[in-house]
Order: structure tokens, then C-alpha cells, then sequence
């Protein structure tokens, strides 16, 4: 039994030590490229249809700004100008603190990525693939507590009183005379790109041995 | 045996009968069919086309969609209309002047190389000798011209040149001049004049300004026309009374059996002018064609001739001879030659003007019809004129014609189309450029009784819409408008793109105020300024304070960006009613003479609370100040404390709930 483990660990370890190969490092190097795209595009847009909008208005959510879309950002104007009915705060970028350091975040991920293309050792992917998921799961699940905190933290005295509800945070549903959708952008999609080139780094080299 | 075969024969009779009938219901419902298809613009879908209509006496420009007919939208331009605000603050009332009417007859679309080019729209004042210019960005008055001086009764107005260098003038009513001189109507011959006035146009900005003008003798101007290509530089006007008579006009004015048309040498009088040949008369300088050759030429038109209308080419020029049964076709190569040949009328010149050999010129009279007035082009060679005793619309065939037509013109003229009732003017998209457009042409009549369901003794005025497509006209609808419209212009939809919120960048108005902070109301002596915010849906301040004898300035900011967005500004009995488009600030002031509590409120419809939204103006009698009066002391610091709790004051007082601000939680 205790051979078996420690066989188990043994190979666990030789796993974790192997070198990543030219393709797995020029697929890292490629998800630190991309990882750096990402940033330029929305991670997430909301989509609010009604009938006296029928154009829609749109939330774009970056990792570093919150932009409405329309002439001039007015759709965000004109979101709050509506939110303001049903007591719900503006949504003012200043107010999200942690757009100030995500870009700092994402580009500590890059750092560690580059890393591991010098490195190269399977133990990096685990690693960045542990890191990545972490702060993605921790991310979508921040996002939701704000969609949350937003939606519950309604001012009692606004003119319509409804009930406390989440805006949601991915797919579409009906508030009021809205129909809101909310969606991963471009951003988010190169985000999810790059963990999968990551996860194939690993992939193509998980056979490689020293020698 | 008889009685049978009759029978049957009646029996076969009756039922050839009722299929043919059959026959003529299911074309005439085919008919009907097609006509409602033509002109059906269904909900979601947009018209093809603008037609601007002239409000006549109402004052104002109506805004129609072809081809639904159905009326979009009154743009107010010389009486005030509550319904925008206009005339309620301070700068539409400066426009506006000593006057709260004026009589809109001929809109004119600015063109550039003789095609809309989709800038302004230009309307004249024929009662206070005005015009005024609408910018077709934000559909607004922007600038109203006059009274201009020396000219009185601004009827043949407004017609543009080519390029819109100039908007020429010229006058219905002939007075002793300058305007203000009195001098007795028996002496109308000796002491009344008539006036051409050119008005230049600032290619920028679009700004009037008159330039010079041409004195003429007593006749009563009509209508004019511009010309183009071989006619360019070059403007006609139809006159009726030359018989120079001052009173009953209907028998005196109509004695002569030809009137003089004035052809205008418009860019030989600038040129003129430029050189100094012309006198001030009123601050403007004033060319007598009698010291200057060159300028003016008369040309006898019978009959008390009403429209003039260049063709498409600059070629023809047609004359409705409203008292003879036909349209006089002059052709314009042939006048240029007569005044090059100095082939002028033997002694026949009036006041120093040369008078044109009538058939060295005209090509020929069209026998159109009775009561010919108005003529317009399709740019396919063909000419509809509108009859108003006929009460038709008659077809014809421009030159260049036969020797066979030309012995008998009759043959020229290919349709005649009954018109509900007596029209006036007609209007062919871009009749007046070289470049006509379109399939419609829409007749504007002058009775509409008996069309409409009954709506007492004051009468709407009824417009028709003709396909001119084909061979044959056809109409296809019929509308009403409020009185009245006489011309009217026809735009491409496609060829603007108007705003629909003004832009907070183009917001130069120093009272403007975008945020809670910099609203509230000061006070200096008697003077009370108070600058408020306009938002769904409240003001901001909803409470101005002011006492008996001061002078109240209210201006109000409507920090809307969005389409229809639009708030009033309605203060109860005391006659002010503005209405701000989003992004748009405005004024006004008023002497407050009546102690109380007066609201004001939101009168356009902005939102589900729109009712909601409203404020005091609380007027304290004199040397009186209530306790919750708060005055601000400067460009506005201080915030006022505001009505309405939701209104978060600086920043968002929830997000820095414990739990949002200490998630450092990225979006993904």
C-alpha cells in the first residue's frame, strides 16, 4: 500500500518535472500575448431592450472600466437615469475600486507565464493553471456579489418600490418592461482562449523526459 | 310565345347587366387598392420624402411625409407656439419682434449648383416684410430678417439664387418710400414705388443680410423665379397693375390686356453696386434702373400674370396668365438676344427701363385652361400647371415643339386632371433646380368644401397627391392641413440627417448648468437669477424664492442627451410656458408685480413620474423672505437642499456598503 503511494508520488513528481518542449513554451508565450489582448476588449456587456428602446442600451464592462455604450457613453447615463426610479445606486467607475488594480493582476499572470516560457517545467502550467482558475472563479464570483450588492441595496425611498432581485449574470430575463441579456464579450472569450493554450502547453509536453 | 321571349330577353339583359357592373366595381376596388398601396406608409416604416408646406397667414411651416401625407410636424416661425415654447423665452421672443403673426407664402430650400444641398429652408413674411431662415439640422427658426427696410408687402419672396448667393424680393405693395413718408393713395402714380431687394446669404452660417435693391415703379410684384444654366444669373418677376391703380383693384388693375414681368439682371446689379452706382435709401443701397442700363427690362404678359417658373434646363421660362386661358413659354435665348440686339419696344420704355418685343421672345401661349397660376417641371420635358377656375391640373409638353404643334398648341397639351378645389400652387420635388426628383407631384387647393367631414364655417385647406409617373396623372390621397398653405418644398428624406438632442459639447449658453452642484438661485438687489436643472423627473431647485418688484431670471438646462426627451417649463398664471429639447438651455424673465406661491411643473411629457415633477416659486411681498429660502452667493456653491430624498447628492452612498468595497473582485 505505502509502495504504492509512494510509486503514485514518485511519478507525480517526474510528471510535475518535465520540461515543457519548444511547442508547449511558444503556446505559453502565445497566452501571455493573448491574456494581453484580452484587456483591450469588454470581458462583459449587458443588454437592456424595452419598447421605447428599442435599439437597446449597453454596459460594457472592461477590466479596468465600466463604458455605456451609445454617443458619448450616454447609455450608461441614461441606465441610471432609469435605476434612479427604482432606487438603485448609480453605477459610477469610480466606485469599483478593483478595476484600479485588475490590469496590475493580469499582468502579474503574464509575468508568471513568461516565466514559466523561461523556465519551463510542467510544474509552471499547474501552477498558472491553478493561479488562472482561482482568480477567474474568484472574479465571476465577485462580479455576481456586486450584480448582488447592487440589486438588494435599493433606497427605500426611491418612487417604485420592487423587490430586492440580482440582475443576472449570464443569460437573458425580463425586469420590468427590460429585457436584459448579459454576456461574456471578446475579452472574456480570449481570457477562456488562453487558459486552453495553457492546459494545451501542458498537454504536448507530457511526455517529454530529460535526456 | 312574345311575352316569353321578351321576358328572356329582359332576363338576359339584366344579367349582362349586373357582370358589367361587376366588371367596373372590381376595377374601380382595384383602382382604390392600389392607390391606398401607393400612399400607405405602415406603422414602422418611414416616408420617403419631406414636403415642407408654407403656413400661409398661421404664421408658420408645416412638415408633412409623402407619401402618407400624413403632417409630422409644425415648425413655428413668426407666431408663437406653446406647443415647442416658442415665443415664450427670451430668445425666440427677441426673433419675434413687435409681431405674433406673418403670412408664409413661398418656402425655398437652399440649393447649391441648382440642387438642394439640404441646409435651410428659407420662408417670407408677407404681411411684416420679413424672412426668416430654418436650419434643417434641428428643424428651428434661427434668424428672422426685418422688416425690411424700403419694401412693403413681401410677397414675391423668397427665391434663391443657384447657389443661394442671394434670396430674392420684390413687393405686392407699393408705398411711398422710404417706408414712414405719407403721402396720398390719389397720388399713387407720382409718390408710391415698388422695390427688388437681394438679400445675401452667408455661405457659412446661412445669416440674411440685405445687400442692395432695385427701385421700381408702382406694380404690384407676384411671383418670381431664378434661373439656371443659360439663364443663371438672372431672376424674373410677374407683375399684375401695371395700370397703376390704387383702388378697386379687382376691375382697375385688370383693365390692361398684358402686365409687365420684370427680368432682373441680378448679378449686373451686384456688379453695380460693387461700383458705387447706387444711392442710399435707408441704409441700403438702392440702384435706379433708369441711371443704370444694364439691370432691369420690362416684358408685357398678358394677362395679370400670376406664377413664373424656370424650367429644369434655364430655357423656358413659363408665366401663368391667371386672367387668359393659357401659359405664356418665353424662351430665353431668344430674350438674351433681343437685349444684346437692343431689340427693345420703339419708345416703349417705362421710367427708363427697356421694354422687350413681346413675339421677338415668346416661344408661344400654351391653351392650358381657365385661371392658369402656377407651373412646375418633372424633368422629363413635361409642365403642370394648375388651374384654379378650371380646378384642374393640366399636362403639357415643353418645348422644343413642332411646326405642327406650334400651329396648334392644343396638341401639346396631353391630360387634364380635376383638382378638389381650385388649386393654387403645385409642387414637384425639385421643380425649382435643375435636377427634378421624384413621382409626386402635390396640389395645394385653395376650397376644400364639401371634401372633409363637416367642421363648421372656418375651413381646412384640402392637398392632393398626384403620381405624375405615367402618361396619365393619377391621384393617389388627399389630406387636410390647418390654413394655409401656398407653396410648399419637397425633400428627399435621405438627403438630411437631423439631430435629435443637442449635444452638451455644443452647449455655449454661459447660464447653462449640467449638475445638482451648480444650479440654485442668487440674488443682487432687485435682480433674482436662478439656474435650474431639468432632469426625469424633477427640477433642480424646486423652489425659487423672490418678492414683489424684483426681476426674475429663470434660466432652465435640460441635461437630457436622449431622443424625445424633452421637459417644459410651465409657471402657473403667469404666462410662460418654455419647453427645453435635450441639451438645450433657456430663458426668460419676467417683472414680478403679484405676491403668492406660484408652481411651475413639467408640461411635455418625459416619464413615469412626469406629474411628479414640478417646484414653487414662492413670490414673498415685498422686503418679506421666508424662513426656507435659500439663495446661493455666486455662480452657485452651496448645494440647495433638495426636495427629493433618492437624489444621491455627491457620490454613491451604497456601493461603500462593508461588503462591496472590501471584495477586491475583478470582473471577468
Amino acid at each position: 500500500m505505502k509502495k504504492k503511494l509512494s510509486d503514485l508520488l514518485r511519478r507525480e513528481f517526474r510528471f510535475l518535472a518535465r520540461p515543457l518542449n519548444l511547442w508547449s513554451r511558444l503556446l505559453l508565450f502565445l497566452a501571455a500575448a493573448t491574456i494581453v489582448t484580452a484587456l483591450f476588449f469588454p470581458l462583459w456587456r449587458m443588454h437592456l431592450v424595452a419598447p421605447q428602446y428599442s435599439d437597446g442600451l449597453d454596459l460594457f464592462i472592461y477590466s479596468y472600466k465600466i463604458v455605456g455604450g451609445g454617443l458619448n457613453g450616454q447609455h450608461l447615463v441614461e441606465i441610471n437615469n432609469l435605476n434612479h426610479y427604482i432606487g438603485m445606486a448609480p453605477i459610477v467607475q469610480a466606485d469599483f475600486l478593483e478595476m484600479r488594480w485588475m490590469p496590475f493582476v493580469f499582468g502579474l499572470i503574464t509575468l508568471l507565464i513568461l516565466r514559466s516560457v523561461v523556465f519551463g517545467q510542467m510544474g509552471n502550467v499547474v501552477d498558472l493553471f491553478a493561479v488562472y482558475c482561482y482568480f477567474g472563479l474568484f472574479s465571476i464570483g465577485s462580479f455576481w456579489y456586486r450584480l448582488y450588492q447592487y440589486g438588494h441595496n435599493l433606497d427605500p425611498r426611491a418612487p417604485m418600490t420592487i423587490k430586492p432581485f440580482t440582475p443576472l449574470l449570464l443569460g437573458t430575463k425580463q425586469i420590468a418592461n427590460f429585457r436584459e441579456s448579459s454576456y461574456p464579450e471578446l475579452g472574456a472569450i480570449l481570457l477562456c482562449v488562453s487558459v486552453v493554450l495553457i492546459l494545451l502547453a501542458g498537454w504536448f509536453s507530457r511526455k517529454e523526459t530529460f535526456a | 310565345m312574345k311575352t316569353k321571349t321578351q321576358l328572356v330577353s329582359v332576363a338576359l339583359l339584366a344579367v349582362a347587366a349586373t357582370f358589367s357592373s361587376c366588371d367596373k366595381s372590381s376595377t374601380a376596388k382595384n383602382e382604390r387598392a392600389q392607390n391606398a398601396q401607393a400612399s400607405y406608409v405602415a406603422p414602422g416604416e418611414k416616408d420617403e420624402y419631406y414636403l415642407f408646406y408654407s403656413g400661409g397667414h398661421s404664421g408658420q411651416v408645416f412638415v408633412a411625409g409623402i407619401p402618407s401625407m400624413r403632417h409630422i410636424t409644425t415648425i413655428p416661425v413668426y407666431a408663437p407656439y406653446p406647443a415647442t415654447g416658442y415665443g415664450f423665452d427670451d430668445e425666440s421672443r427677441k426673433m419675434l419682434g413687435d409681431y405674433t403673426w406673418g403670412d408664409v407664402h413661398h418656402p425655398a430650400l437652399s440649393q447649391t449648383g441648382s440642387k438642394y444641398d439640404g441646409r435651410w429652408l428659407f420662408v417670407n413674411d408677407n404681411a411684416n416684410n420679413r424672412v426668416a431662415r430654418i436650419d434643417l439640422r434641428d428643424f428651428k427658426t434661427h434668424q428672422i430678417l426685418g422688416p425690411i427696410p424700403n419694401s412693403s408687402g413681401n410677397h414675391g419672396s423668397s427665391f434663391v439664387t443657384e447657389n443661394t448667393e442671394y434670396l430674392l424680393v420684390a413687393t405686392r405693395f407699393s408705398v411711398p418710400l422710404p417706408k414712414g413718408r405719407v403721402a396720398d393713395p390719389n397720388d399713387y402714380e407720382k409718390e408710391f414705388n415698388g422695390m427688388v431687394s437681394a438679400l445675401k446669404v452667408d455661405p457659412k452660417s446661412g445669416e440674411m443680410s440685405v445687400a442692395f435693391q432695385i427701385l421700381t415703379p408702382p406694380f404690384d410684384w407676384d411671383l418670381g423665379s431664378t434661373g439656371k444654366g443659360p439663364s443663371s444669373g438672372w431672376a424674373f418677376w410677374t407683375s399684375y397693375n401695371s395700370e397703376m391703380a390704387h383702388d378697386v383693384l379687382e376691375s382697375n388693375a385688370s383693365q390692361k390686356d398684358r402686365d409687365y414681368s420684370a427680368i432682373v439682371n441680378w448679378k449686373a446689379a451686384a456688379q453695380a453696386v460693387a461700383e458705387g452706382k447706387a444711392q442710399d435709401m435707408g441704409g441700403v443701397p438702392v440702384l435706379d434702373p433708369a441711371k443704370v442700363p444694364g439691370i432691369m427690362y420690362f416684358l408685357p404678359i398678358g394677362k395679370s400674370p400670376h406664377g413664373v417658373d424656370t424650367d429644369p434646363s434655364g430655357k423656358w421660362i413659363s408665366y401663368g396668365g391667371k386672367l387668359q386661358p393659357s401659359v405664356t413659354v418665353v424662351n430665353f435665348e431668344k430674350l438674351l438676344q433681343a437685349i444684346n440686339k437692343k431689340d427693345f419696344v420703339h419708345g416703349g420704355d417705362v421710367r427708363g427701363v427697356p421694354v422687350l418685343e413681346y413675339n421677338d421672345v415668346v416661344e408661344g401661349e400654351v391653351p392650358v385652361g381657365l385661371g392658369p397660376l402656377h407651373t412646375q417641371f418633372d424633368g422629363r420635358g413635361f409642365a403642370y400647371t394648375s388651374m384654379f377656375i378650371d380646378s384642374n391640373i393640366t399636362k403639357w409638353k415643353l418645348p422644343p415643339w413642332t411646326d405642327e404643334e406650334k400651329k396648334d398648341l392644343n396638341k401639346v397639351v396631353l391630360d387634364k386632371m380635376p383638382a378638389h378645389y381650385s388649386t393654387g400652387h403645385l409642387v414637384v420635388a425639385g421643380s425649382d433646380t435643375a435636377h427634378p426628383y421624384g413621382k409626386w407631384c402635390v396640389a395645394m387647393n385653395k376650397l376644400s368644401a364639401g371634401r372633409h367631414i363637416n367642421v363648421g364655417p372656418s375651413q381646412p385647406e384640402s392637398s392632393q397627391l398626384i403620381d405624375i409617373s405615367g402618361d396619365k396623372m393619377k391621384m393617389v390621397a388627399e389630406a387636410y392641413t390647418e390654413p394655409e398653405p401656398h407653396f410648399a418644398q419637397i425633400l428627399k428624406v435621405s438627403e438630411i440627417q437631423p439631430i435629435e438632442a443637442y449635444p452638451k459639447a455644443e452647449n455655449t449658453d454661459p447660464n447653462a448648468v449640467w449638475d445638482k452642484e451648480h444650479t440654485g438661485v442668487t440674488r443682487n438687489g432687485t435682480q433674482v437669477e436662478a439656474k435650474v436643472l431639468a432632469v426625469r423627473s424633477r427640477f433642480v431647485p424646486d423652489r425659487i424664492d423672490a418678492q414683489v418688484g424684483d426681476d426674475l431670471t429663470i434660466h432652465v438646462t435640460n441635461v437630457e442627451q436622449t431622443r424625445d426627451m424633452i421637459h417644459g417649463f410651465g409657471l402657473i398664471e403667469n404666462n410662460i410656458n418654455m419647453v427645453m429639447d435635450p441639451g438645450e438651455t433657456k430663458t426668460f424673465h419676467i417683472k414680478l408685480t403679484k405676491p403668492g406661491v406660484f408652481p411651475y411643473y413639467c408640461t411635455n411629457f418625459c416619464s413615469a413620474l412626469h406629474q411628479e415633477m414640478q417646484g414653487y416659486l414662492v413670490v414673498a411681498n415685498t422686503g418679506q423672505v421666508m424662513p426656507g429660502a435659500v439663495y446661493t452667493s455666486g455662480a452657485g456653491q452651496a448645494p440647495i437642499p433638495s426636495a427629493g430624498a433618492n437624489v444621491p447628492a455627491t457620490s454613491n452612498p451604497v456601493a461603500p456598503a462593508p461588503g462591496a468595497a472590501a471584495t477586491p473582485s475583478p470582473q471577468r
